[in-house]
């Protein structure tokens, strides 16, 4: 009896510590990135292009670049990972081979390192279409990067669907599109929204493959689809690697901006679960 | 496997196999399924083979037996709610109003349009009560006058006066026994001419049985009414005539089959089958 207890009382303290452990971390991270871009967190960040001084230097053109990336990977993963999804969960048969082939890929995919998804798209996108080193191909890369783990969580979150619901839908006579559409899609939105959202905010943060593909540093003009681009972790990334403290004070400050449109677009999953969460 | 190739071959000439003396006809009624050496499988699982018997209209017929039997597969064959069951096939004829519902140009769509099924726990859709009722109706373009028709089925399934006030609030708010009158509601709203009912009320307290059990009755007069059930005083109560199904050894496979199909009376006092009394009497299952 006491030694049971002794147990319990251990692997509490286990899971404490590893609570600790990773709140310590992500406090320790905040804190110091606030406590050196604090001073230079101000409106010529939001609004100026970057310069060679740093009294003047903002993020402007790379703030609006990585909204635009964001809405492109919006657009382009969430139809393509939802359709996906859709497919696996209710039209495939998982008997036969090519759709199990198709869901082995679709996990590898997550697991493939971003640089890699850099170089497809270098040498595909960039070279092969020719679309050259534009802000859609940037785009396109983080949309494959994020397809997987949309394609992932709306599974999850279809799967979650009770069968009882699709069985009485079909009982009444639906169709198998009218029970996708008008029961399985409704219910199983939280989970979509939450996992397209989480999946975005990854995609946003990514440097590697940005960089394959030939972002530049260093853009003093607004971004276009079709134009030449940068990114905020490009940017943050090239400030940082500068000697000057003022420099690096401007890093800190735009991975304050980093962090909060991507605490805003989770704070909106959020919301967009509690909205719409069905309880069975 | 060989029985398999006889039942399939008995399909193409449109031939009806002979039916035993206590599978007649219902008095008098019409026939609205007449089921021939029905088979299903489930890969190379047997659930049921050989079935043969007729289902009245205005009437209910209750389906009892062990567990295992193979009654539920039984009955989601009747609206080919099997289908959706990957490896099922199906062998045998079942005809409905005399046309085979496995029959080639047939939509199992419209098949279940008309064969209605309420399954063994409530499953209202996560939305309003109305629109639980409602959903039938629009995904069959059947949307005019939609507020009548909804009224009309809650009104038959004995809810409307309990939800009238609150048909936008969630219809899972409402309890396990008003929540599977709206699955019956939801069902009626198509306007089927059968009812499915695959153990209706095994998930209720004994007063919403009882609720379902009045309904049940009230509806065959309209409809024709296929219950599974594991109770056999809810069949003794409510249905008019009841097969009895068991798990036999056929072939060297253990599956269901029917062995006895009668006038629910006869079923209960006098069984002609001694598996049925060993039943029926509580000796087994």
């Amino acid at each position: 009896m006491r030694a049971r207890a002794v147990r319990g009382r251990a692997f509490q303290g286990v899971l404490l510590t590893a609570l600790v452990v990773a709140f310590a971390t992500l406090a320790t991270l905040v804190y110091t990135v606030v406590r050196d871009g604090w001073r230079s967190l101000d409106a010529k960040l939001l609004t100026e292009p970057p310069s060679i001084s740093p009294d003047i230097a903002g993020a402007h053109p790379a703030i609006l670049a990585t909204i635009y990336l964001g809405l492109l990977v919006l657009v382009m993963a969430v139809p393509v990972g939802v359709g996906t999804a859709l497919y696996l969960e209710e039209y495939a048969n998982g008997d036969r081979w090519y759709n199990r082939l198709l869901e082995l890929n679709i996990q590898n995919l997550a697991a493939v390192p971003s640089i890699v998804y850099g170089i497809l798209g270098l040498a595909f996108l960039v070279r092969g279409l020719g679309l050259g080193r534009v802000l859609l191909a940037g785009g396109m890369i983080l949309t494959l990067l994020a397809l997987p783990t949309v394609v992932i969580a709306a599974r999850e979150a279809i799967r979650a669907v009770p069968d009882s619901i699709r069985q009485g839908a079909y009982a009444l006579g639906a169709t198998r599109w009218q029970v996708v559409r008008r029961q399985v899609l409704p219910a199983a939105l939280p989970g979509i929204a939450t996992g397209s959202i989480l999946a975005l905010s990854r995609a946003l943060g990514e440097t590697a493959p940005l960089i394959m593909i030939g972002a530049v540093t260093y853009i003093t003009f607004d971004p276009t689809i079709l134009g030449p681009f940068t990114a905020l972790p490009i940017q943050i990334y090239s400030w940082a690697s500068l000697p000057d403290n003022d420099f690096r004070a401007l890093a800190a400050a735009a991975i304050i901006v980093l962090l909060g449109i991507i605490l805003l677009l989770n704070a909106f999953a959020i919301w967009v679960r509690n909205r719409y969460t069905q309880r069975w | 496997m060989v029985r398999e190739a006889e039942v399939t071959s008995e399909r193409t000439p449109i031939k009806l196999a002979p039916v035993a003396r206590h599978e007649a006809r219902p008095r008098g009624e019409d026939a609205v399924f007449e089921i021939r050496g029905l088979s299903v499988r489930y890969g190379d699982v047997v659930a049921i083979s050989g079935v043969s018997m007729d289902i009245g209209s205005r009437q209910v017929t209750a389906i009892i037996g062990p567990s295992g039997c193979g009654k539920s597969t039984f009955i989601r064959c009747l609206n080919r709610m099997n289908d959706l069951v990957p490896g099922a096939a199906v062998d045998g004829r079942a005809l409905y109003h005399g046309e085979d519902l496995y029959g080639s140009e047939v939509d199992p769509v419209e098949v279940r349009r008309r064969i209605g099924m309420v399954f063994q726990k409530p499953n209202p859709f996560p939305k309003s009560i109305y629109d639980n009722v409602a959903f039938g109706p629009r995904v069959l373009g059947m949307s005019k006058q939609l507020d009548e028709r909804v009224e009309r089925a809650l009104d038959r399934a004995a809810l409307w006066d309990e939800v009238k006030d609150r048909l936008k609030k969630s219809a899972l708010s409402l309890s396990g026994g008003q929540q599977q009158r709206l699955c019956i509601a939801r069902a009626l709203a198509v306007e089927p001419d059968v009812i499915l009912m695959d153990e209706p009320a095994s998930a209720l307290d004994p007063i919403a049985t009882t609720r379902i059990e009045d309904l049940m009755y009230e509806l065959k007069n309209d409809y024709a009414i296929v219950i599974v059930t594991h109770n056999m005083q809810q069949a003794a109560r409510v249905a008019d005539r009841t097969a009895f199904f068991s798990v036999e050894s056929v072939d060297g496979q253990r599956s269901g089959v029917l062995v006895e199909y009668d006038e629910t009376a006869k079923i209960f006092t006098q069984p002609s089958d001694k598996r049925t009394e060993d039943y029926v009497t509580g000796r087994f299952g």
